[in-house]
């Protein structure tokens, strides 16, 4: 836990410097009788940030924080697993979206999850599967007139678009 | 006695057939969009205000009002029954809603949403009829200056109150304004802070994104960790019983509720601020009025019923500049405004003379909407409760699956959604290392609108940063956030004398 509160001040310091160049695109400084320049609000928000990531890892350094104080493991073995599992499956949910569209991606996200991690049967998972994406199909694309990305499945919706739309 | 038979009259055009369904639609429709993370009372007004343009104006500003109404009564379901904000107004209800959740005492915290929302509704209506244009009148005085101080006073009131880590609250407001800055610069018209040259970027970062990501995301991971992938949500069983003693334990918060109606009412005027700084601002002030302060977060009812009345006053009070003289309190009632001008009404001053029907209309129909959501909510009970005995492993791709799809629908950008992905890992992270993250989703709504005031008083001024201080109403502001940020060291320096007094 202290490691990773030291280098999650390190790591802020880092991307505090990243933004103030990054603003620094743009004029930082003061126009005279106009006030801030375009980027003068986020540099100096950054340079800020910067000051607050020092003193977080200051702070850490004495052991002010119950965090820097911990001796527990950031991460143990499970919450790894876990943090894995869950950031996997949406990643592959995000590709999915982009190449098949979420109506692929949808029964994926419930396979996966109420099938393969909740072990429930497969009447519950396919009903879900289903149900899910056919109630988002009324709700965003009818009701709300929201198209949704379909990647390469998209001419399979154009009788449903003939249908309802 | 004027008002009164307005009022009267309002009523009978409110209760006509064809108004009173839609009244009762909208707030159904409001509840619903209210409830779904992403769409808050601004898409659903958006999206649903074309079809108002086959009913006469009175009916389709009763219709779009009903749905803002009920999106903020709903917003509190989706806070409460799933750790996600329904809309960033509801963004402070998870805060003691979500932990009352998972003790299993979901019914409380949402019998507390809806009865404080409907206080809160009807208190403001109240105000909005009788005391409204003086108010209002007040507010108008301010300048970018004034508005910018006030600004100032809310990110002091995370920084005083919140009792969080002080340089990572601060942090966390600097992240969000600087991700607010994202996008074109808004007086120059340059791109900045465009990474990696992405063209998503110039658009701009909404607080959906980061909201979703952090509620959304972020809350499932978090559950994940803490549960560990196993304890269910507690069995919960809710009869009629529990919703009128839940009804009558709520006695002990008027005070919470009639402060925080007031104080959103005042912030809703406000053109700059609106519901989400008002529930926000009334969440901290609850907090360091309350005795069991301590509580707060481990899901005191105070908690719930502060950031709902508020959000609810605060609705009813945007609307008042925006009928009285046309200026728009938040987005939702931007739209109403463009409404308005489509239906071939002038809006402004002049309406209350010649639109008296279309006027008290709406203001009578405010209060039929509050009655009306309150029903249908206390009614859905048992429904949303139901949500909650779902397993988990149900439960994460429902959220999953509404998390992505409410990133998609606002901007229709798959860039967002990774947005999404990558803030609501990242917020998990930093979450376990106690960053508070409410500042960072304040800090993102306001920061457009801050660095707006800013640079225009700047402008105005000449460049002359003295300004906040010489204009009386803006240095009033700016020393209120004087003191709110030195409370932290003034109430350590006074534990550090007594410990050493008793030592």
């Amino acid at each position: 836990m202290r490691r990773a509160e030291l280098v999650t001040a390190v790591v802020f310091a880092l991307l505090s410097v990243y933004l103030m160049w990054k603003s620094a695109e743009l004029p930082v400084g003061w126009i005279p009788k106009k006030g801030p320049a375009g980027g003068a609000f986020p540099f100096w928000l950054s340079a800020g940030m910067l000051g607050c990531s020092v003193w977080i890892f200051v702070r850490a350094l004495a052991g002010a924080t119950p965090e820097s104080r911990s001796q527990d493991p950031f991460m143990d073995q499970g919450t790894i697993k876990l943090l894995a599992m869950a950031g996997g499956s949406l990643l592959a949910a995000l590709l999915i979206i982009t190449w098949l569209g979420f109506y692929v991606a949808i029964p994926f996200l419930f396979v996966f999850w109420v099938r393969l991690v909740g072990k429930r049967s497969w009447a519950t998972t396919l009903s879900l599967a289903v149900i899910v994406p056919v109630a988002t199909f009324f709700f965003f694309e009818i009701g709300m007139r929201i198209l949704l990305p379909k990647g390469i499945t998209e001419p399979l919706f154009y009788p449903l678009y003939q249908a309802f739309l | 006695m004027d008002i009164l038979a307005h009022l009267a009259g309002g009523f009978a055009t409110s209760f006509e057939p064809l108004n009173l369904s839609l009244l009762v639609l909208g707030c159904t429709v409001g509840l619903f969009v209210g409830a779904l993370p992403g769409l808050g009372s601004v898409n659903g007004v958006a999206i649903l205000l074309p079809v108002t343009f086959f009913v006469p104006p009175t009916g389709a500003i009763i219709f779009l009002a009903a749905i803002y109404y009920g999106a903020m009564f709903g917003g509190a379901i989706s806070s409460i029954m799933l750790g996600i904000p329904g809309a960033s107004t509801a963004v402070a209800t998870t805060f003691d809603g979500r932990p009352l959740a998972m003790k299993g005492e979901a019914h409380r915290a949402l019998v507390a949403a809806a009865m404080a929302s409907f206080v809160g509704g009807t208190i403001s209506v109240v105000l909005f009829t009788l005391f409204a244009p003086p108010l209002a009148e007040f507010a108008l005085k301010f300048g970018p200056a004034e508005n910018f101080a006030l600004m100032v006073v809310a990110f002091a009131t995370f920084i005083g109150l919140s009792g969080d880590d002080i340089p990572k609250t601060i942090l966390s407001i600097l992240f969000g304004l600087i991700l607010s800055a994202v996008g074109l610069d808004i007086i120059s018209g340059q791109p900045r802070l465009i990474f990696f040259e992405l063209p998503g970027f110039y658009k701009g970062i909404s607080f959906i994104v980061l909201a979703i990501g952090i509620y959304g995301i972020g809350e499932i991971l978090w559950t994940l960790d803490t549960n560990k992938g196993k304890v269910e949500i507690a069995q919960h069983r809710v009869g009629f019983r529990n919703v009128i003693a839940a009804v009558i334990e709520l006695r002990s918060t008027w005070r919470t509720m009639g402060l925080c109606s007031l104080l959103g009412y005042f912030v809703g005027i406000l053109p700059a601020a609106g519901a989400t700084p008002g529930s926000l601002m009334a969440y901290g002030m609850a907090k360091s009025m309350s005795r069991n302060s301590k509580n707060y977060g481990k899901g005191e009812i105070n908690g719930v019923v502060a950031p709902e009345a508020a959000n609810n006053a605060a609705s009813t009070g945007s609307m008042l500049p925006m009928l009285t003289l046309g200026i728009p309190g938040s987005p939702t009632t931007a739209i109403l405004l463009g409404g308005m001008i489509i239906w071939g009404l002038e809006p402004g001053p002049l309406l209350f003379i010649t639109n008296e029907e279309f006027i008290w209309g709406l203001i009578s129909s405010l209060y039929s909407a509050n009655l009306i959501t309150l029903l249908i909510n206390l009614a859905f009970i048992p429904l949303f409760i139901w949500v909650l005995r779902t397993p988990f492993a149900i439960l994460a791709p429902v959220i999953f699956v509404l998390s992505l799809v409410g990133g998609y629908a606002p901007e229709n950008s798959m860039h967002d959604v990774w947005l999404i992905l990558i803030f609501g890992i990242a917020g998990y992270l930093l979450r376990k290392l106690n960053y508070p993250m409410a500042p960072a989703v304040l800090a993102i709504v306001l920061g457009p609108l801050a660095e707006k005031y800013f640079r225009q008083a700047m402008i105005i001024s000449h460049g002359d940063p003295l300004t906040f201080v010489e204009r009386p109403i803006s240095a009033i502001f700016i020393a209120v956030a004087a003191v709110l940020i030195c409370f932290p060291v003034y109430s350590a320096l006074r534990s550090r004398q007594r410990a050493s007094a008793q030592g």
